[in-house]
This record gives structure tokens, C-alpha cells and sequence, in this order.
């Protein structure tokens, strides 16, 4: 707990279970699932008021199979802070943080789209980059480059 | 395909089952291109809606009142509304002039008042994401630089700083500097490009031409340092490409001295023009929180009074050391923009010329022979050089597993990269925060009841560069 800012002492004791560690420069928090919402709330009413991004990366061999990023930043702190979350590629859901932060509601549709990954309570959750009716999650690992079928003549090969 | 009993007189059924059946006779003479001869083409299944003729899936009350930004104190106050039934969906775009790109809006009409709108991307993403997995570090920064493809050398710099990052590894001073100086003209290309375009779309003509012509100036200063005029390839891990130059300070003297004189020019010409100023001023407000709320950067947040500048806020690349200032206003509306965008150049010619004065000499790269190749002279005489240089060229250079967020602020606000690296030559996973996206995320907060005219203003001062959005 010795890094966590000054700034953040108060969310972080309000969450035992959430590790703080710095990485490389960067702090970052490791939350579950459950955790979240309640997290980042504490997190932006420490200030933390600017959303700025969230992603997913998909690990494929490891336990739990998905994280996914949240990247917010204190303005007035000068601080950044990644909340990860590793979601498993069983149950690939978690709450949506866009009851938080707004923002994240294209960055979510973004990480559904590409990674399939749910968002319960999200309200549009639905493709964003790719056609309604695309078929997979194309940035999953287990999808290789290449492997969309395309209508061009002479690829009629199958997935 | 049947036709009506009465049109087929005395017609036995069996002959009419031994023939081919009318479509696909028709299918294969109409259809001359289709070479292939073995197959019949393949079914392509229901066609999408692409994103339904509906707002949005569920809709709230919350939502709603999100949605149509009821909370700001906008320039058109809807003094009465229309029933539901009477409310008229329109489609600006993907093919709209004004829309800067492939980009759709669904736009909910009351009169000639939008209710709600609803941005759908996805026109022009190409999965550059999943393609930069494909590609070695090395390769990596003609990828990212094709991403938001007016200001290519943001996008390699912040590429190329995640890299470092992971790498642990140090760019000489110069290199620096030349990353500097080259992003802060990058910055100045980019907004004479924008004053060009939203000119045009609020009317100001003359802006188009403009606004290229001096950034044409630019145009060719990086055509001589880069080889190109768009997608340099010039930042890259390790330092930059190429050194400066030689005769680099005069045209810096040259490109300060067009950009101020337009400068002056573009302020006469529409800040005080009273045309400009009505379809401008209390046009397409957003608020300082909703800025926050919706992650908004960069110019647009500017306008808004968000004090936030990743130069300022998290420097890198040195930017410490070179004396600017982050413009704000508290407005937040199109007028607003037009000014911070103005007194940006003014800052960015601010910091070209310190680094003229002050860029140290020494190497554009590092010497570190991981993710440098030998001199060409160690090649000729050197075995181990010639293989290194050819293992790095082909395999590449491994960057340690780990995983780093780095942000630059581009011309359009907080771009940043997340790489994970997994211990080999080829990014795990490279995620571009681009910061069109979130701009463009909270377009419906600033149309929302507002006239429809004024969506071009608002639409082209949020500067949304659509290869930067759909990726």
C-alpha cells in the first residue's frame, strides 16, 4: 500500500481488497468484477473527474482470460490512474462503469464489439465499429489475421 | 418464382422442372464478371440495418435527459414540443460534405430543432488495431501513423515513447528536440487544415484556400525531412528516421513568418465578421463537466475552461523545459474554438522557436544497439554487425513483457497508446485512445436543441478525423 498517492489513500482504504501498485510509472489498481463501480466512484470523488479511456486485452492462455483497462485522470493532481479487471473468457461480463463516468459508453460498446465482452445494465449495448451483423469478436486472439472472409473473387475459402 | 396460373397458358409441369429454373438462368447470363464457373455465389445473408432506425435501445429517463443536454444553456430554447409522432429522423451522412469523412448522424428533428442525435462510426475502421499485432515493433509506427492521418507524427510519437517506455530506453537530446519541433509543426499543419475546412463549412470561402496555402509551406518542410508529405514514418522507436535538414533554420524562418502573416489574416477576416460571429457565438456548447464526464480533450475541452494539456499535465519528450501557454475560455462554443485553435499556432510557434535556439547537437538516435542497426561501415566490416542488422531488420528487436500507457496531446487532445508486450518482437495488444472518439461521443450533448444549420458549426469545430475514430 506504500504507493498509493495521496490523493487516493481514502478510495483505497475504503477498498482492502483492490492492490495498488505502480507499474512502470503508472499507477495502477487491480479490482474485481463485484468491485468496479464502487471503485471508481470513490476514485472520481477523490477528484479523479476526467475519463479518458477504457480497453481490453485479451491474454487467451492465461486465468482470468480478459482484462479490461479504465484509464481516468485527476486534472488538478496531476495523476493518472489504470483500473484493471480481469474478467474470464467463461463469463465474459461485467457492469457497466457508464453510470461513472459517461464517457466510457463508446469505449465499451468498442471492447463488446471487438472482445465480446458484456456490459450488464449498458444502455446500447451494441456493435460500434463493425456491420450489426458481423459474426465474432475479430480482436479476440484466438481469431487469426486474415481468417474474415471477404466478397472479393477467389475467396470462397471457408473461415 | 411462380408465375400467375391465367399468363401461362397450357404449359405441362414437367417440362417446366427439367429446365433450369429462370433466376438462376438469369443470374449466370446477367452476371458476366463472375469468372469462377465452379460455384454459384455465395450467400451474403440478411443484410444489416447498420445501426436500426431507432435512437437508442433502451432508453431511460436519465438517458434521455443526458441525451438531450437539458442541463446546458443552450442558443435555442424549444419553447414547444412537438408530439413523438410528428418527430422526423434524417441521415447526415456517411457520404456528407460536411461531416469531415465517413461519418453518420442520426439526427431527430422537431421542425427544424434536433432533439437528439446519434453519431454511428464504424464507416472507415480497418482493424489497425489487430494489424499492429501483426507487425513487428519495428514496423509498427507506419501503422499507427496512417491512424489519424492529419497529425501522423503525434500518433508515431506516442507510439514510439510506449516503446521506449517498455524498453527502458533513453533518446538522445536532439532526437528530442527534433520530436519536438516536429510534432509542434505537425500541431500548427493540422489546425491551419481545420480553420480551412470549418471556415468553408460555416461559409467563409476564402478560409479554404487559406488555410491550405499556408499549410502547404509545412507540407513541403516535412517533404524534404521526411521524404513524405502524410505518413512519415519519421518518429520511431529509437529517435527519429532522419536529422533535420542542413538548411532547416531558414526554413523555419520562412514557414513563422507565412503562418503569423495568415494568422493576422484569418483574424481579420473572421473574428470580427458579424456573419462569422452570429453563426458561431452560443453555437454547439458543451460545459466544463461534461467535457470531464464524456472525456472530451484537447482544443474542445480548451474552449470549455478544462485546463488540460498532456504537454503541461504529464510532459514528455522534454517539454518541460520550453516556455508555453495552455490557452482556456469558459464559453465552450464554436467562437470559442476558433480562438483557442488561433492562439495554439501562436503557442506552437512559441516553442519552434526555442528549439531553434536552444536544439543541442549530437545523435537523431539512439545508439543502443538493440533497436538501432549498426553504421553501415561496421557492416562491411563486421560479421556479427551484418547479422545484427539483419536479425533486427527481419526478426526485429524484443521488448520486455509488460504493459505501459503512454499519452501525447495530439492537435486533437489526449492521444494515447496502451501496449502490452508479451516478451517478443510483435506487440500483444496496441490500443489507441484516439481522442475523435470521445469528441465525437459527445456530439449529442452539444447538438442537442439546437437548429439543424447549425450542426455543420458545431460538428466541424469538434475536428473529428474519422481514421482516428473507427482505427
Amino acid at each position: 500500500m506504500t504507493t498509493v498517492p495521496a490523493g487516493l489513500v481514502a478510495a483505497a482504504a475504503a477498498f482492502p481488497e483492490v492492490e495498488f501498485e505502480s507499474v512502470l510509472g503508472d499507477t495502477v489498481a487491480r479490482a474485481s468484477r463485484d468491485e468496479v463501480v464502487g471503485l471508481l466512484e470513490a476514485v472520481r470523488d477523490a477528484g479523479f473527474e476526467l475519463f479518458i479511456d477504457l480497453c481490453a486485452v485479451d491474454y487467451l492462455s492465461r486465468n482470468p482470460r480478459f482484462d479490461i483497462a479504465v484509464n481516468v485522470v485527476s486534472v488538478s493532481q496531476s495523476l493518472r490512474l489504470r483500473v484493471l479487471v480481469g474478467i474470464p473468457g467463461t463469463d465474459p461480463q461485467m457492469p457497466t462503469v457508464s453510470s461513472v463516468y459517461p464517457g466510457s459508453n463508446f469505449y465499451e460498446r468498442e471492447a463488446f464489439d471487438l472482445f465480446g465482452i458484456e456490459f450488464s445494465d449498458h444502455p446500447d449495448m451494441t456493435r460500434i465499429l463493425l456491420p450489426d451483423d458481423w459474426e465474432g469478436h475479430p480482436l479476440r486472439k484466438d481469431i487469426p489475421v486474415g481468417s474474415v472472409p471477404v466478397q472479393f473473387k477467389g475467396a470462397n475459402k471457408a473461415r | 418464382m411462380s408465375n400467375p396460373p391465367d399468363l401461362v397458358p397450357g404449359e405441362p409441369d414437367a417440362s417446366s422442372e427439367d429446365r433450369p429454373s429462370p433466376e438462376s438462368e438469369s443470374r449466370r447470363s446477367v452476371h458476366d464478371l463472375w469468372l469462377s464457373g465452379t460455384e454459384a455465389p455465395r450467400e451474403l445473408g440478411p443484410f444489416t440495418d447498420e445501426g436500426a432506425q431507432e435512437m437508442l435501445a433502451g432508453e431511460s429517463p436519465e438517458l434521455l435527459a443526458s441525451q438531450t443536454g437539458t442541463l446546458v444553456d443552450d442558443d435555442y430554447e424549444v419553447s414547444s414540443r412537438s408530439a413523438d409522432d410528428e418527430l422526423q429522423i434524417i441521415n447526415m451522412g456517411p457520404q456528407h460534405p460536411a461531416t469531415h469523412g465517413v461519418l453518420r448522424l442520426h439526427l431527430e428533428l422537431d421542425g427544424e430543432t434536433i432533439r437528439r442525435v446519434k453519431p454511428i462510426i464504424g464507416y472507415l475502421h480497418t482493424g489497425m488495431e489487430k494489424t499492429a499485432e501483426a507487425l513487428t515493433f519495428m514496423q509498427g509506427s507506419t501503422n499507427v501513423t496512417r491512424m489519424d492521418y492529419l497529425s501522423p507524427l503525434h500518433n508515431e510519437l506516442g507510439y514510439s515513447l510506449a516503446v521506449e517506455k517498455l524498453l527502458e530506453v533513453e533518446v538522445p537530446p536532439r532526437a528530442a528536440a527534433i520530436r519536438v519541433l516536429m510534432s509542434e509543426l505537425n500541431r500548427i499543419a493540422s489546425h491551419l487544415l481545420w480553420c480551412a475546412t470549418s471556415g468553408f463549412d460555416i461559409g467563409a470561402l476564402s478560409m479554404m484556400i487559406y488555410g491550405l496555402r499556408e499549410r502547404e509551406s509545412l507540407l513541403e518542410f516535412f517533404e524534404k525531412t521526411t521524404g513524405l508529405r502524410m505518413n512519415h514514418n519519421y518518429i520511431r522507436p529509437g529517435g527519429v528516421a532522419a536529422d533535420l535538414p542542413p538548411d532547416w533554420r531558414e526554413d523555419m524562418v520562412s514557414i513563422i513568418a507565412i503562418v503569423e502573416a495568415g494568422l493576422a489574416d484569418y483574424v481579420t477576416l473572421l473574428l470580427g465578421n458579424p456573419i462569422f460571429i452570429e453563426r458561431t457565438r452560443g453555437v454547439g456548447i458543451l460545459t466544463h463537466d461534461e467535457c470531464l464526464a464524456y472525456g472530451v480533450t484537447g482544443p474542445v475541452a480548451r474552449a470549455s475552461g478544462v485546463d488540460y494539456d498532456v504537454r503541461k499535465v504529464f510532459p514528455y519528450s522534454g517539454f518541460e523545459q520550453y516556455d508555453f501557454e495552455v490557452p482556456t475560455t469558459t464559453n465552450g462554443d464554436v467562437y470559442d474554438r476558433f480562438l483557442i485553435r488561433f492562439e495554439e499556432i501562436r503557442q506552437s510557434i512559441r516553442i519552434v522557436k526555442q528549439v531553434v535556439e536552444t536544439i543541442p547537437d549530437g545523435d537523431y538516435r539512439t545508439e543502443d544497439r538493440k533497436v538501432t542497426p549498426p553504421p553501415r561501415a561496421r557492416i562491411d566490416e563486421s560479421m556479427e554487425a551484418l547479422i545484427h542488422h539483419f536479425k533486427i531488420f527481419t526478426e526485429g528487436f524484443k521488448v520486455p513483457a509488460g504493459e505501459t500507457y503512454q499519452a501525447v496531446e495530439s492537435s486533437r487532445g489526449e492521444l494515447g497508446m496502451y501496449l502490452v508486450s508479451d516478451g517478443g518482437s510483435k506487440p500483444w495488444r496496441l490500443h489507441v485512445r484516439g481522442p475523435s472518439f470521445a469528441n465525437v461521443q459527445s456530439l449529442p450533448m452539444m447538438l442537442a436543441d439546437s437548429l439543424i444549420a447549425d450542426t455543420v458549426a458545431a460538428l466541424a469545430s469538434a475536428d473529428p478525423v474519422m481514421g482516428d475514430v473507427d482505427r
